[in-house]
């Protein structure tokens, strides 16, 4: 097996292995962030460029090191590598680089987004952007559209990490959306007037790692913080039946799939499940999910993880205070 | 005059048809490949000329071969990229609209060498015309045998299609020209695998430019080490110079690597000298993506020596002084160009072109191009030239394919060897003076 | 415009689009989405609307939607009507050094149009492209299969009203009329 030594620490794992999966089985703070990878969909990874590492020893065989950084998600480990992720300042500039141009299109209107609080791109941005943008001109928008009774798309927030049309071609029958025209104008589209149904579409929403696709049925209805997710199940014919039900008293406003670390869904969803079920007798309760601490959702619980690295420029963060006082700690 | 292998028959009427090309000695190669050597032996040669990639990488030819898998029962595929569109670069039209036979010659020995029984021309979807110029000369060779069943009675079955696109840069990456072989839109794909291991449809594919195919006609007539003998160290042979911009005399230009630039733009054989008389500012030598040069470093490096025509010379002092032979896209620019105008032009360019698939180059061109609008519209900031340095950086060597470094590369070397030009544009706005602007805006009901 | 024509291909059409699936290996025949999208294009009105794209998917037995994704990434494929001629006018690099904006302003100026624009009496669009490997002869146009190359703004005058008395569509398929390198 080869072992592969990412940031100082060494782990043996089997061939094949990304750099990504690698680190994750390390865990800890030198995982790279992913924003387009998905353990569980073929073909993801590559293209956000949020996951780059420097590999500075290429194999024991070929210890050269990799001329340009790589994506940590698509690259495979030989034996003998040696990656540099958090350690490497000059790496954590090319990640606050490429975070800043995944924002500098992206709308400000964290408050009225549903996504808020389980928002990938807001963690991403915490822990590795500036605090205030360089860009000065008018930012790309689209028309928000429903693609369907329950899923609304708002592209204007979308990132093009690939992973709904990745859903459609490997969960559902018949793509009916994908990624039209080109470069920054590209938008996920069904390009005409068109419905996004299927029994496994719903999945789409919780794969979206900002808030461009959202669950219709929830829009507006509460902050994720509001809200209390308890683990459930269900017998259902389609599929595991094994979600998080997202509770405030006795009523049930929403309906997802069980996310691991790594905000990924564990057992994919049906509609049925997903839409249908919104009464706490439909479900057998098991407990309070399981929420990282550090999460908004945790309540009571929040505490801020001590950034992957020092913040590039002097700026003041947007959140110094908790982050000072969980430190003293 | 320089030695030509090229284009040596480029002058002769009617050379785009079969039978004058045959009479002229065309597909002797095929003849000799088919009949008298073997695959390895073929590469052998291409190896031992150290023959380049034309395209624009300049990557061995005969290496690259070598690393094509050969698993059992598995089909492989040479694929010509013919996707020309660096702009600058037009010496593949010129070659297969004059001597199409000779790509095609080119195609059957290099496929026979490669074990590939369908190959494809993958060319632009705007050179519709020339795409009719190869069907019509591929239909002359299969009707002579040269093409299809048994050929030349060695067994060898090839077939050879053209493939048109439909306008879009990024084609010209192999991976993306494969993804749109296959049906699909024009993203590069994630590289490894190389297409050497798993290209078209999965399958080993080489992917070669025009050029380079065709310089396999001479490297199997008259060996590969005639062919190492040309040129200068380790550009050996010829190279097929687009020369366009400020010049006398634009046109495709075959030359013998290692005359000199100064020769290139003045002499009456090639460029002819600057157009009216006046001084050369710049030139961007190898196709947009290449730094571009001020006078003074084109035509002598760093240290003084005389620039060459060569991968070496050019490359001379890294990207601090030097810049890349690159496709061989060769542009000139007077005295009166504006370099800030001229890299809008360039910039918007890419941002068009980007494919959109990764973030640094989506994000990032189109950032580039807007900061170098306001620039020009007189509303530029002194830090606004910083920032186009920093943004480049954050895009170079970040990215999927290629086309991030070549939006960086021409930002990069603007600033670097002119910036007291971008300097000039936001202190004294009232110096610019008649900017059009063809911006894109989305133009109303086109998909571009 | 083509509301009423029923999407259907000609005989000589659908047998040319048969033949050019038959160029790549079984099963891989979406590979001719590009050329039948040129051939659907030239023939349903230079453009190529939602049904025509239905139509394209049915033929290649593919969903719709990876019609619409590829025909929206390529820059030659219109989805929007635009006049029977179609001029492409470079502004890249040695065009650009040549005087493409001219060329440009002056068109616009001739058919009283803007960039990205059609005539009212839908005769002619003006579109400006990315580099089309004519730099040696710039600045240059293409319409249809041609390209026009050392513009002069004479030339370009002598262009239009030979379009516009003709009156005829041009098409990337067409025959290209004459050559000049």
């Amino acid at each position: 097996m080869p072992k592969v030594t990412i940031d100082g620490h060494s782990i043996e794992v089997p061939d094949g292995t990304t750099i990504l999966e690698a680190a994750r089985k390390i865990g800890g703070k030198i995982v790279p962030p992913a924003m387009c990878y998905y353990s569980t969909l073929k073909t993801s990874g590559g293209y956000c460029r949020t996951c780059i590492v420097k590999v500075s020893k290429g194999s024991e065989r070929d210890p050269r090191p990799m001329p340009k950084p790589v994506a940590s998600c698509r690259t495979t480990v030989m034996d003998g590598m040696e990656v540099e992720n958090i350690t490497s300042p000059d790496l954590m500039e090319a990640r606050a680089g490429v975070v800043e141009f995944l924002l500098i299109n992206h709308p400000l209107d964290c408050p009225i987004c549903d996504q808020a609080g389980e928002c990938h791109l807001q963690d991403l941005s915490y822990e590795h952007g500036l605090s205030k943008s360089r860009y000065e001109f008018e930012r790309r928008t689209f028309e928000k559209i429903d693609i369907g009774e329950k899923i609304k798309l708002h592209m204007t927030r979308c990132i093009l990490c690939y992973r709904c049309v990745k859903v459609a071609d490997q969960l559902c029958d018949g793509r009916v959306h994908g990624v039209i025209n080109r470069g920054d104008v590209s938008e996920i589209s069904t390009y005409i007037k068109n419905v996004v149904d299927n029994d496994f579409s719903g999945n789409m929403i919780d794969v979206c790692p900002v808030g461009a696709l959202t669950d219709r049925t929830f829009r507006f209805k509460s902050r994720v913080w509001n809200v209390n997710p308890v683990d459930a199940h269900r017998d259902c014919k389609k599929c595991a039946g094994k979600v998080m039900l997202w509770q405030k008293g006795p009523e049930v406003f929403r309906v997802t799939g069980r996310k691991d670390t790594y905000g990924e869904v564990i057992d994919w969803i049906c509609n049925e499940c997903r839409f249908d079920k919104k009464q706490t007798s439909d479900w057998v309760i098991e407990g309070p999910s399981n929420i990282e601490r550090t999460s908004v959702i945790s309540q009571n619980h929040y505490t801020l993880p001590e950034p992957a690295h020092k913040p590039l420029l002097n700026d003041v963060k947007i959140v110094p205070d908790h982050y000072q006082i969980d430190n003293k700690k | 005059m320089g030695k030509k292998i090229l284009l040596k028959n480029d002058h002769i009427p009617g050379i785009q048809s079969y039978d004058v090309y045959r009479q002229h000695g065309g597909y002797a190669s095929v003849e000799k490949a088919l009949k008298t050597m073997t695959p390895e032996v073929i590469v052998e040669e291409v190896k031992k000329s150290g023959l380049r990639g034309r395209g624009g990488a300049g990557f061995p030819t005969g290496l690259k071969w070598s690393f094509l898998a050969k698993p059992e029962g598995v089909a492989r595929y040479l694929v010509c990229n013919a996707d020309e569109s660096e702009p600058g670069t037009f010496k593949d039209r010129y070659l297969m609209e004059r001597i199409p036979h000779l790509l095609i010659e080119g195609m059957i020995a290099s496929s026979f060498a490669l074990g590939a029984k369908t190959s494809y021309i993958y060319i632009r979807g705007e050179y519709f015309y020339v795409a009719r110029i190869l069907e019509q000369a591929i239909e002359e060779a299969y009707a002579k045998g040269w093409l299809g069943k048994n050929i030349l009675g060695s067994g060898f079955d090839f077939d050879l299609h053209v493939h048109v696109g439909a306008g879009a840069y990024i084609c010209g990456e192999e991976t993306a020209l494969l993804e749109s072989l296959e049906g699909k839109r024009g993203n590069p794909r994630i590289k490894p695998p190389f297409p050497a291991i798993a290209g078209l449809y999965a399958c080993p594919t080489i992917v070669n430019n025009v050029e380079t195919i065709a310089a396999v006609v001479p490297i199997i007539n008259d060996g590969g080490d005639a062919y190492a003998q040309i040129g200068i160290g380790k550009s050996t042979g010829t190279k097929l110079i687009s020369a366009s911009g400020h010049i006398n005399k634009p046109g495709v230009y075959e030359i013998e690597m290692g005359i000199t630039v100064e020769d290139f733009i003045y002499s009456d054989e090639y460029c002819g000298g600057i157009k009216g008389g006046r001084k050369l500012k710049a030139v961007v030598a190898g196709g947009s993506s290449v730094p571009i040069l001020p006078a003074e470093l084109i035509l002598k490096t760093a240290a003084g020596e005389p620039r060459l025509m060569s991968y070496e010379s050019l490359a001379d002092g890294g990207f601090a002084t030097g810049t890349m032979l690159g496709s061989g896209g060769f542009i000139v620019m007077d005295e009166s160009t504006s370099i800030v105008k001229n890299l809008w032009n360039f910039s918007r360019f890419y941002h068009h072109e980007s494919c959109g698939q990764c973030s640094p180059c989506r994000e990032g061109t189109g950032w580039m191009e807007k900061i170098l609008h306001r620039i020009l519209e007189g509303h530029g900031k002194m830090s606004d030239v910083d920032l186009l340095w920093d943004i480049q950086g954050k895009i170079e060597g970040k990215t999927i394919c290629p086309l991030g470094d070549a939006a960086a590369w021409p930002v990069a070397s603007a600033i670097r060897h002119f910036r007291k030009e971008f300097e000039d544009y936001v202190q004294k706005p009232s110096s610019i003076k008649d900017v059009k602007h063809y911006y894109r805006l989305h133009e109303a009901g086109t998909a571009s | 415009m083509s509301a009423t024509k029923e999407i259907k291909f000609s005989d000589e059409s659908l047998a040319l689009a048969e033949k050019l699936m038959k160029r790549y290996p079984e099963g891989k025949h979406k590979s001719a989405i590009i050329p039948i999208l040129h051939i659907a294009q030239a023939e349903f009105d230079g453009w190529l609307s939602p049904q025509v794209m239905n139509y394209v998917a049915s033929i290649l037995k593919i969903q719709p939607i990876e019609v619409y994704e590829v025909a929206s990434f390529y820059s030659m494929f219109n989805l929007k009507p635009v006049g029977k001629c179609l001029i492409e006018v470079c502004r890249t690099s040695s065009c650009w050094l040549l005087g493409a904006e001219d060329v440009i302003s002056h068109i616009e100026k001739k058919l009283n149009i803007k960039v990205g624009e059609t005539t009212a009496d839908g005769m002619f669009s003006l579109k400006g492209v990315e580099c089309l490997g004519s730099c040696g002869t710039a600045p240059m146009m293409q319409v249809g299969a041609d390209y026009y190359e050392n513009l002069t703004l004479d030339k370009v005058d002598n262009l239009i009203h030979r379009f516009k008395s003709e009156g005829k569509r041009k098409s990337y398929t067409d025959q290209a009329e004459s050559k000049s390198v």
